[in-house]
């Protein structure tokens, strides 16, 4: 089983740290992972700003470096969304069709094709999860609240194989940060005040640090916990189930 | 107000809502309050999800035979002693009222709540011909005193506090300066418009069902304003949307158990008024407007919001609606849904619209009739940009973000400098200027890129 990272363009150039966790724990796993250097972006920030007919050039590239593999896996439940609902190319069809197939979020293959049942891994503080929406509605990874359905987190169950990581409850357990891409500065007013009350919500329960699948969400999150001069961080799951995995933590 | 407000965008308007922060904090508790009665109530129903794929088939149903439904129910209503109009656009809507005004040559005519009256704005064009309509949904007259358009589909007063009640009823129904006690308030309202409705010739209402088995068609109300308003007038006016249609009234067993849950929390609205034969000496006129309807029929992507039966549930469930309010939309109908049927009214006007979303998907997942509403915004964002109604430095901007993404190598050199830079001289990014930077800190940049790290480290991942 031959796996293509795919990192997200701004996690390599603003979050190396989440990429590199996300490789060390795929290499711990004993898996046969693979990086293509040659990778920039999914195309999103252009197709949801309106502009999917000039995604061509990033849509050919993305298949160009990953096609080839069986399994492609990426610390982001966004950015994977976007790859399984709208990569195409002309005369790509038969690639897009099986990228669309083989591309996992990082918590749905180490829960769905992995299986894994046990985590090497300690962190011993008060964590919310911040569930992004498209990992959560898009990919459900874990079920949503609008529904009349069974619960389930798969982004959950790995936490709490984590040793020490107390969860904290939400008032409202996924409700969205409003980073939404270009949405963050054109609609900067509520952006900024849909994550203001996500940061409450986090921070009147206790938190230490904020977790969550996607560091769209959390960079935009961040910025607020700064600009408050917080002590509380936030940290992609990623870095927390490979803390202590060998001792300490990236 | 609202023609004012059109020149503005919903960026904009969110703006100026966002400067009193508590008000948008009360703003967004009351209407996520409504979003969980929804779930309660919808949890008290095991087949919910159940609910929903019926009604979704029964509209969809609908959809594809909207001709044979359409048919059947006008010789149904007619059969039943109905007149029965047509109306392509707006206008035609509005004359057909008004020339129905006219016959009857009356200025007492009372309203309940119709979203399509809101959407063909007649109540701005029989004002401009010299006739005044009372609304008689206790939020509608609400606004209508205000002289503003509704806020929300269901509530149309929602953005209001009931202090401001107090002193609009002190202003214009004469009530006691600083009483905002609700039920004073509504009793206030009630003794007021009982003279409205005693004396009205013509009772307006809305249609939340049509029933082409029978040409019947079911108002739902919680105040009985539609049964005063028609039982005491001499003429009746339905006005529906030609997608307002549902084959059986045994199908009001779904809809009925879903509307009121999705819209309040309420297992049914306390009314469901059916209307079949006119009363003795009584008119009822039914008028079926198309306004873009069956444009939006031929549509693949976008012919599944016809499918809406205006719970508002997507309203209450939107994050950036609970935080904007409903006048930034600046259209009759706000919200997620109104977002992806405005701008197949007047794409120009409300191109910024699709816009005003994150794209969360809670709409699609609250919706009784699972209209794919978060994917219809994504669409209608392709449509528009694509007819050209975006600006030219955000197109700008876009197409150097495409070439610079296509290009591995200009990927990395654009990345290394951005992260020097923000560096060097943060004060170039972190400014005034940057619209991220007003509430919230940049990222800081780290001395490398992931691809600089994995090249560096052979033995990659093994740290």
């Amino acid at each position: 089983m031959k796996i293509g990272l795919f990192i997200p363009c701004y996690v390599n150039q603003f979050y190396p740290e989440v990429a590199i966790a996300t490789l060390q724990i795929l290499k711990k796993l004993e898996l046969d992972v693979d990086y293509p250097v040659n990778q920039t972006c999914c195309g999103q920030p252009m197709a949801n700003s309106g502009f999917e007919h000039l995604t061509t050039g990033c849509n050919e590239l993305f298949i160009e470096n990953f096609h080839k593999y069986d399994y492609i896996v990426s610390p982001s439940g966004s950015c994977v969304l976007h790859v399984k609902e709208h990569i195409k190319a002309n005369g790509l069809e038969m690639e897009s069709e099986s990228i669309q197939k083989k591309i996992y979020e990082l918590t749905e293959f180490l829960t769905d094709i992995i299986k894994i049942e046990k985590i090497n891994s300690t962190f011993p503080f008060k964590v919310g999860l911040h569930q992004s929406c498209h990992g959560q509605r898009g990919l459900k990874i874990s079920q949503m609240t609008e529904l009349v359905a069974p619960d389930f987190s798969k982004t959950e169950k790995l936490l709490k194989m984590v040793e020490g990581i107390d969860l904290i409850s939400l008032s409202r357990k996924d409700e969205c940060c409003g980073f939404g891409g270009t949405f963050c500065v054109t609609e900067e007013a509520v952006s900024a005040k849909m994550g203001k009350d996500r940061v409450a919500d986090h921070v009147s329960h206790g938190a230490d640090y904020i977790t969550g699948n996607d560091m769209s969400c959390l960079m935009h999150l961040e910025g607020i916990l700064k600009r408050d001069k917080s002590n509380v961080k936030i940290i992609h799951i990623a870095q927390i189930l490979n803390a202590g995995m060998n001792g300490e933590r990236i | 107000m609202e023609k004012e407000s059109k020149l503005r965008d919903h960026a904009t308007l969110a703006h100026a809502f966002n400067k009193d922060e508590q008000r948008v904090d009360w703003h967004d508790k009351t209407l996520w309050m409504v979003r969980q009665k929804r779930d309660k109530a919808a949890w008290q129903i095991p087949e919910w999800e159940d609910l929903r794929k019926a009604a979704s088939s029964i509209k969809n149903n609908v959809l594809s035979n909207l001709y044979n439904y359409l048919i059947e129910f006008e010789n149904r209503a007619q059969a039943n002693g109905v007149i029965l109009h047509w109306a392509e656009t707006p206008e035609e809507h509005n004359q057909i009222v008004l020339s129905i005004i006219k016959k009857h040559n009356t200025s007492n005519i009372v309203k309940s709540k119709s979203m399509l009256t809101e959407e063909c704005h007649l109540n701005d064009y029989l004002e401009k011909n010299g006739i005044s309509v009372i609304d008689t949904d206790l939020g509608e007259r609400i606004v209508q005193l205000a002289n503003e358009p509704p806020s929300h589909i269901v509530l149309p007063c929602i953005h209001w506090k009931k202090e401001e009640i107090g002193e609009l009823f002190h202003t214009h129904l004469g009530t006691p300066k600083g009483n905002s006690d609700h039920q004073f308030l509504t009793n206030a309202a009630r003794v007021h418009l009982r003279e409205k409705f005693l004396t009205s010739k013509i009772a307006i209402t809305g249609v939340n069902f049509a029933v082409a088995e029978t040409g019947e068609i079911v108002v739902c109300t919680n105040e009985g304003n539609a049964d005063l308003g028609v039982q005491l007038a001499d003429v009746h006016i339905a006005c529906m949307g030609i997608e307002k249609i549902i084959p059986k009234r045994k199908d009001l067993a779904i809809f009925l158990r879903l509307l009121a849950r999705s819209a309040t929390g309420q297992p049914i609205t306390t009314y469901s008024s059916h209307f079949n034969v006119p009363r003795k000496d009584q008119e009822m006129h039914i008028i079926l407007v198309d306004n873009g309807r069956s444009k939006r029929l031929a549509s693949d992507d976008f012919r599944s919001a016809l499918k809406c039966i205006r719970c508002g549930a997507c309203f209450n469930t939107c994050p950036v609606y609970r935080r904007s309010g409903g006048h930034s939309y600046h259209t009759a109908v706000a919200g997620p849904i109104g977002s992806i049927l405005s701008p197949a009214w007047n794409i120009k006007d409300n191109a910024d619209l699709p816009f005003a979303s994150t794209l969360c998907g809670s709409c699609s997942n609250v919706c009784p009739v699972k209209i794919d509403i978060h994917d219809q915004l994504y669409k209608w964002r392709q449509v528009i940009t694509k007819s050209g109604h975006v600006s030219k430095p955000k197109t700008a901007a876009i197409k150097i973000m495409s070439f610079v993404l296509s290009n591995p190598t200009l990927f990395k050199v654009a990345g290394w400098v951005g992260r020097k830079t923000m560096k060097i001289f943060p004060s170039l990014i972190s400014n005034r200027l940057n619209p991220w930077f007003t509430q919230r800190e940049m990222p800081s940049p780290p001395e490398f890129s992931f691809t600089e790290w994995y090249q560096k480290n052979k033995n990659h991942g093994q740290s």
